[in-house]
């Protein structure tokens, strides 16, 4: 288990969560994050062999329930809150995907 | 000052006030104190006097709703048709949502008269409510201390006098924590319990919606509104609502407490003494209390941070400025990458404060390849370990008592620059969310003995400060946690509100 992290590392865990972070905050992270494994070290000694893992906590109450058509949000009033849309078009937009 | 549900209620069917008069003066309250608290994000007073006013006009109709024209406050994760709705994040500063949350919903339809969203910790992620976009709130009873988070609005709303119910939602202690801090009553409810439609979502294994109020009464009255299932969620539970009031007959003769004296070793000496003072008053009452052992439990806080932040960081994923909320506006020209993933990264890092930033951080990091075996996977291995050490101790006892927070409530900035001595203050609460139990924090007296805090808190003094007892209980039975806390809460005194007035700013 790595008990700090390198800047690198940090780099890496930040590009998988799509998030731009600046070299102060590589640094902080890079520290705080071994840190708070350090202290979640001690679950690692527990022996947890056999035990299966909980999930959730629903137990048995997850109840089906018949697949009808239910009045839904309208089209214009769920495009009302983007930052940038095409209302007229129905759609959302985006800067672009593709070089 | 604002009164209780029972109160507003018999001032209203009697004639003594309108739902009116009982709104303008929450409005006023709220005008006067919140200068100086910071508790609310948003205040919709022409809605909430024109909401009084139709309940006024039709008094027929409202007779025996449960909560007609008695003032609510919304924790500010919670969805409101056409208020805005913010989490206490940039990323959703000016997010209007287009549907109202299943509990909205219900508090209309008992009368409730919603008056504004309460501050809280950004995506109600930390234990200090020093996590919000929009400042800390401030605790009434000690203005230079925090509330307690993350529903520390909520807490100190309630506290203030300026509601007499508010509501907030607990993912690791988020309302107990508060309650605790600020002297009131807080419920978190069995996860299933309370819907969760329309609730911005934390972890959502662990997250539920429950009441802050000055009396189990009025938190039982509050659950009695929002308990029951609820299609647009498939977590809430089928299971059948008691009458939550018909419990409190305070008798306790027949309960068993059990203690986990091992687990309070070196907390706060004045907390373990409260602790164990309301314990003995319950054994007054008749309760027995049994000694049980929790081995396990002191997994529970890096249980939670590991399982919690692997949650939020798959919830926050949401947040990437093209359907709702905050996108960055920066195309200049030293961005690197001008595209769509660009614009995602930059939005979340501008969008999301630094708690956040790092809980998505550690999450991401035990869900990622290579490491979810040791981490995430180990702690849900663990999870189930401290499970079964309640179905347990539920063998033979009734309810599991201990304190709700190890230390009275700290000074802003005491704890901010060091996360993990933060989330130690969570060491009693996240059980419950882990476990999925039902959990009641109820006043249980003050530090520096019978002293109470000067006028608006006095920033030298150590005196004054609240301290929560915790109750855990069976999966949904509520009722016995409310019966028991009912119980105690009548042998006791404790000054229910601030030294008053909270100087304006």
């Amino acid at each position: 288990m790595p008990a700090g992290f390198t800047r690198d590392q940090i780099a890496a865990i930040a590009a998988l969560a799509h998030l731009d972070l600046d070299a102060a905050e590589i640094d902080l992270f890079a520290r705080q994050l071994g840190e708070i494994l350090e202290y979640a070290e001690v679950v690692q000694q527990l022996d947890t062999a056999g035990v299966q893992p909980t999930s959730s906590v629903t137990g048995s109450h997850l109840s089906d329930r018949a697949d009808e058509v239910q009045p839904s949000i309208d089209r214009d009033e769920a495009l009302a809150g983007a930052p940038d849309a095409a209302v007229d078009a129905g759609f959302f937009r985006v800067p672009r995907v593709l070089g | 000052m604002s009164a209780t549900i029972r109160e507003v209620r018999d001032a209203i069917r009697s004639g003594t006030r309108s739902a009116a008069d009982v709104c303008s003066d929450a409005l006023a309250r709220i005008e006067q104190a919140n200068p100086s608290l910071n508790a609310f994000n948003t205040v919709v007073a022409d809605r909430a006097m024109a909401r009084a006013r139709e309940i006024d006009k039709d008094p027929d109709r409202w007779r025996s709703a449960p909560l007609a024209g008695v003032p609510v406050a919304l924790k500010d994760n919670l969805c409101t048709r056409g208020v805005r709705t913010t989490a206490s994040s940039r990323m959703l500063e000016h997010y209007v949502p287009p549907y109202d949350a299943t509990v909205v919903a219900r508090l209309e339809d008992a009368g409730a008269v919603i008056v504004g969203k309460t501050n809280c910790d950004e995506f109600a992620m930390g234990s200090s409510n020093e996590n919000s976009a929009f400042g800390p709130v401030r605790n009434p009873w000690a203005l230079d201390r925090i509330p307690g988070g993350t529903s520390g609005g909520s807490a100190a709303a309630v506290a203030a006098g300026l509601t007499p119910v508010a509501l907030g939602s607990d993912t690791g202690g988020s309302i107990r924590q508060p309650a605790a801090l600020c002297g009131v009553v807080g419920l978190k409810p069995t996860y299933g319990r309370v819907s969760r439609y329309g609730l911005i979502a934390h972890a959502s294994s662990l997250d539920q919606i429950g009441p802050l109020a000055r009396t189990v009464h009025d938190v039982a009255v509050t659950l009695g509104v929002l308990a029951g299932p609820d299609p647009a969620d498939a977590t809430s539970a089928a299971e059948p609502v008691p009458d939550y009031t018909a419990a409190l007959t305070g008798d306790v003769r027949d309960i068993r407490i059990g203690v986990p004296r091992a687990l309070l070793e070196g907390i706060d000496a004045e907390v373990a003494r409260a602790t164990d003072a309301a314990l003995e008053r319950l054994r007054l009452r008749g309760a027995t209390l049994v000694d049980v052992d929790l081995p396990h439990a002191r997994y529970a806080t890096p249980v939670y941070y590991l399982v919690s932040t692997a949650e939020a960081s798959s919830n926050l994923a949401r947040y990437d400025g093209v359907r709702y909320g905050f996108r960055a506006k920066d195309d200049g020209p030293n961005t690197k990458d001008r595209g769509l993933r660009g614009m995602y990264a930059r939005t979340r890092a501008q969008g999301f404060g630094p708690e956040v930033k790092r809980r998505i951080m550690l999450g991401t990091y035990v869900l990622s390849a290579g490491y979810y075996d040791a981490y995430y996977l180990k702690a849900q291995r663990a999870r189930t370990l401290i499970l079964r050490d309640y179905d347990r101790a539920f063998e033979q006892v009734d309810v599991v008592a201990m304190p709700t927070s190890p230390t009275p409530a700290v000074r802003i900035g005491e704890r901010v620059s060091n996360p993990v001595q933060m989330y130690l203050m969570d060491v009693f609460t996240v059980s419950a969310n882990l476990s999925g139990l039902p959990a009641i924090s109820v006043p249980c007296g003050f530090t520096g003995g019978s002293g109470t805090a000067q006028a608006g808190g006095s920033p030298s003094s150590d005196g004054g400060l609240p301290i929560g007892l915790q109750l855990m209980g069976r999966r949904f039975d509520e009722a016995t946690l409310l019966r028991i806390a009912d119980a105690y809460e009548r042998d006791t005194e404790w000054p229910t509100q601030p030294p008053l007035p909270i100087p304006s700013r």
